[in-house]
């Protein structure tokens, strides 16, 4: 069989190929002729067949009948063939491969050889994919070599030691003792790589790190003071040529000792102490014309923010920032960019002072540099800046990528909110948003704009005005479309009354708005959940609008019969009430108060959707006091607290399925659309009070089931607890309980509250208690309804808590209610 | 730290790779791919520094050549970029014409 080919051959011959069909074609040929010549155990060529093999490799074809030939090459004597060998298993072989520990002996007995090369590639081999296995074996040899004079045989054990530190930790102790003498080397490789080694055990065991920092009897062995040393002669020498890049000494090695200076000066105040001279010293000295140099300043920066550095060292460290800010070059932008953003947390105004030139780089072509210079104008924004900052901030967000939109519109909406000057800024601002990004607001930011429109209840008119006039001209943006069509229904008879004092007032007559909404509604662009919006809207106008009622209620009965289920069940509802419930009508479509604002990462989640949570427990506000559930929340398994939407909405009595949950919850209901925990107004609570006695007084449903025995699920310390029950033929899985609480002591029993908790299973619905007192003497009770939704008809058990106010004292009491009557769950 | 050293044409043909933390065989096509990708598409006067996945991207081109360097978000990207054109000068002191 011919010689096979050199490694340059084959080079050569694959880059002729045309096609990486071609180039494929070609490698399997050669890997065949390997294969062949591996089976036939020659030795002569066995080095020039592994390396054409790693070659291939390299460009991404398997080679895994390699190993075993890669390890005959590292047994054999011939430093070629070893030089193969080591560097087929370096890329070949890892610990995933059961191979490699055939290699353990043979590094072992090169660890020991005569010639350093030998042992060099030993080293690195280790170095480089060591298993821990291999590492236990042979961690006494790297050691040794850590401590022999030989310097190119030191800088290599120092980094083999860093990889045997990295498999196995517990091992770090054994190189503690070489590390004493490390740094009193002249040859910088060794004083790299010691380096390295000290940052990898400082980082790794904080017992090292506090061991490197303490203050030793004898000076001289003091790391901090060491290594400060070494970075002096390092600037302070002149030209030497080995180490010179560009006119700076060995950078690599001042910016691993920066690194490791940092690393010791993190929160000890000696150490930072003992290094502050040398920081300035660097920090004025370094050129700044080169690259190299700026590298080491940039680490110089970063040491001083990490360290307890006085504050004349920070002010400078800013400064040099600021001056790279400044500076041509887009790398050195990027890096002072990331930097300060880095440091603008603790050093504020130090940063502030830069605040033209960030808001400059908003407009640089290059996208990194613009991405950092948008997260840091926010952090920067301020009650000062915010009105020039979010003028800036705006013109970028007309003309930055898509990719960028998002993030700035939540930006500008996040820093509005803390900072706007007045609330007619506020409204300005987010309009302007609304139009220019219109489509790339996040979905939470409709409610959140909501609510705040809201609360500034003088600017209703003219919030309401903007939105129209902005909608007028193009409704393709989701998000704006349903503020402002949201807006239109809240405020439609401001717009329509030309009242508005901020700006002209324009002339709109009510058909011009059913217009619109309508042209919405009939839109292709519009989404779902925005025309279910527009539809609400429609209604809401009809108590607003005096003279197109007629025209409102031809449009809803319309989309009765429309495709979109959503927007059908809507129609039909409000169909309904036009129908049957028009008394109604008003008190319900009435105009929202304002709305409190609920922590949007807080437990309020709509419990509409299910109980996914432990148990799904209800909470009724007590009529007067506020939302505050966190504090009832502990004992009673875990609250949800917060949602009072849906507990407070009664139903109905009509026949439809009592499980609709009424066509006044969703009704009142709009901005549960996207799922936003924006709860409901306080006063619902509070209903037009016909409504509720409504409930209680009536049965709830026309077709009651007979007969099932009431319990009572609480008797202690003269509280009395009764429950009731009714459940419908035509929902066998609802069941109604009616609680009614006496009070047979001779004091009233004040502030109550009646709190219940059931299991996964089933759902819970609390809803308003009839008062919060228990007059003395069984003179009267407090009655509150309980809905429980059970549709795997499981067995009934309920946890109640009870608090109260009694003879002065706060009593609270828990209590588990088991006597349920199986006619109640079946 | 390092992740991984590659030359690339720019033709997307690999020249020289090195990992320093295992990726798998068919990964590394696709990665280099990518990184190549990214790397082609900017301009003259857009930064070095790329941020990729988990990691940035430090590359630099020589003719037709790129030299790009994976590191994690430890390493300072300055130095590395040093440490290119320093690789890249002592090839050219070893081998000559390079």
């Amino acid at each position: 069989m011919p010689a096979p080919i050199r490694l340059r051959e084959l080079i050569r011959t694959i880059r002729t190929a045309r096609t990486q069909a071609e180039e494929r074609e070609m490698i399997q040929k050669e890997c065949a002729a390997i294969r062949s010549s591996f089976r036939e155990e020659d030795n002569t060529y066995r080095c020039r067949n592994v390396a054409k093999l790693l070659y291939m490799h390299m460009l991404g074809y398997p080679a895994h009948f390699g190993q075993l030939e890669c390890l005959k090459l590292i047994a054999s004597q011939k430093f070629t063939d070893k030089r193969i060998g080591y560097l087929g298993a370096m890329l070949l072989l890892d610990e995933r491969q059961d191979v490699h520990l055939l290699m353990t002996n043979c590094i072992k007995n090169d660890l020991n050889h005569s010639t350093q090369y030998v042992q060099g590639l030993a080293l690195c081999t280790l170095g480089c994919m060591g298993s821990s296995e291999m590492c236990r074996d042979l961690a006494g040899e790297v050691e040794k070599l850590l401590k022999t004079s030989n310097s190119y045989l030191r800088k290599k054990a120092a980094l083999c030691a860093v990889h045997v530190i990295r498999k196995v930790p517990e091992l770090m102790e054994m190189f503690l003792p070489a590390t004493k003498n490390l740094l009193n080397e002249k040859n910088h490789g060794v004083l790299h790589t010691s380096v390295v080694l000290l940052t990898e055990m400082c980082e790794r065991s904080p017992d090292m790190l506090a061991h490197f920092r303490k203050v030793r009897r004898l000076s001289s062995s003091q790391l901090v003071p060491q290594l400060v040393r070494i970075l002096k002669n390092l600037i302070m020498s002149g030209y030497s040529p080995e180490h010179d890049v560009s006119g700076i000494s060995d950078p690599f090695l001042q910016v691993r000792i920066l690194r490791l200076l940092r690393i010791l000066g993190r929160n000890d105040d000696d150490s930072s102490e003992a290094m502050n001279d040398i920081l300035a010293q660097v920090a004025t000295n370094t050129e700044t014309s080169k690259n190299v140099g700026n590298a080491i300043l940039y680490e110089t920066v970063l040491t001083i923010m990490d360290i307890k550095s006085e504050s004349g060292l920070r002010v400078l460290a800013i400064n040099i920032l600021g001056r790279f800010l400044l500076n041509n070059d887009k790398n050195i932008r990027y890096v002072a960019l990331t930097s300060l953003l880095k440091t603008v947390q603790t050093d504020h105004n130090a940063v502030q002072r830069h605040r033209s030139t960030i808001v400059d780089c908003l407009k640089d072509l290059d996208v990194s540099i613009k991405r950092r210079a948008m997260e840091l104008s926010f952090a920067l924004v301020n009650g000062n800046n915010v009105r020039g900052m979010m003028k800036e901030l705006l013109y970028f967000l007309d003309s930055c990528e898509p990719e960028f939109k998002a993030d700035c519109a939540s930006g500008i909406f996040l820093a509005a909110e803390k900072y706007a000057p007045s609330k007619r800024w506020h409204i300005d601002t987010i309009m302007r948003v609304l139009t220019t990004a219109g489509s790339y607001v996040r979905d939470d930011a409709v409610p959140n704009l909501i609510q705040l429109i809201t609360n500034s209840v003088e600017m209703h008119a003219y919030t309401v005005q903007r939105l129209y006039k902005a909608i007028l001209g193009d409704y393709s943006q989701q998000p704006l479309v349903q503020v402002a069509s949201w807006c239109i229904g809240e405020y439609g008879d401001l717009l329509v009354s030309g009242q508005c004092e901020e700006e002209e007032p324009i002339q709109v007559t009510e058909d011009e708005v059913l217009d619109i909404l309508e042209s919405i509604l009939i839109s292709n662009m519009s989404a779902s959940v925005t025309r279910g919006y527009a539809l609400t809207a429609i209604m809401k106008l009809s108590t607003r609008f005096t003279c197109t009622v007629n025209r409102i209620k031809k449009v809803v009965s319309i989309y009765g019969s429309s495709i979109d289920v959503e927007l059908q069940q809507r129609a039909v509802e409000y169909n309904a009430l036009f129908k049957k419930y028009d008394h109604m009508r008003p008190a319900l479509l009435e105009r929202m108060p304002v709305m409190e604002k609920v922590t949007t990462n807080g437990p309020a989640e709509i419990v509409q959707t299910n109980g996914e949570t432990e148990t799904a427990v209800l909470e009724t506000k007590p009529p007067p006091s506020g939302l505050q559930p966190a504090n009832q929340a502990n004992d009673l398994l875990d609250l949800l607290g917060g949602s009072d939407i849906t507990p407070v909405i009664p139903t109905a009595p009509t026949s439809k399925p009592a499980s609709a949950g009424g066509e006044l919850l969703d009704l009142l209901g709009d901005l549960n659309l996207t799922g936003s925990p924006v709860s409901a107004p306080a006063s619902q609570i509070a209903q037009p009070p016909f409504l509720l006695d409504g409930l209680i007084s009536q049965p709830l449903f026309n077709d009651i089931a007979a007969g099932i025995p009431s319990i009572t699920a609480y008797n202690k310390n003269g509280l009395k607890i009764d429950f009731t029950f009714e459940r419908s033929n035509t929902n066998p899985s609802v069941t109604v309980i009616t609680i009614q609480a006496s009070n047979s002591t001779e004091l009233d029993m004040t502030d109550f509250v009646f709190q219940a908790a059931v299991p996964k299973t089933f759902q819970l619905q609390l809803l308003s208690p009839s008062s919060s007192v228990i007059p003395a003497f069984n003179s009267g009770t407090i009655t509150q309804v309980i809905k429980v939704l059970n549709p795997q008809k499981q067995q009934l058990r309920m946890r109640i808590k009870l608090t109260y106010n009694h003879k002065g004292s706060a009593m609270q009491d828990l209590a588990e209610v088991n006597n349920f009557p199986p006619q109640s769950w079946q | 730290m390092i992740k991984f050293f590659l030359m690339v044409n720019k033709q997307g043909q690999t020249r020289l790779s090195r990992y320093y933390e295992h990726v798998e065989i068919t990964k590394r096509t696709m990665l280099e791919a990518e990184v190549i990708k990214n790397c082609l598409s900017r301009s003259k006067d857009e930064c070095s520094f790329v941020e990729y996945k988990d990691f940035k991207l430090v590359y630099r081109q020589y003719a037709a050549l790129f030299i790009v360097v994976g590191i994690d978000q430890t390493e300072n990207e300055m130095a590395v970029y040093e440490l290119i054109h320093n690789f890249v000068e002592v090839l050219d002191k070893y081998f000559s014409r390079v």
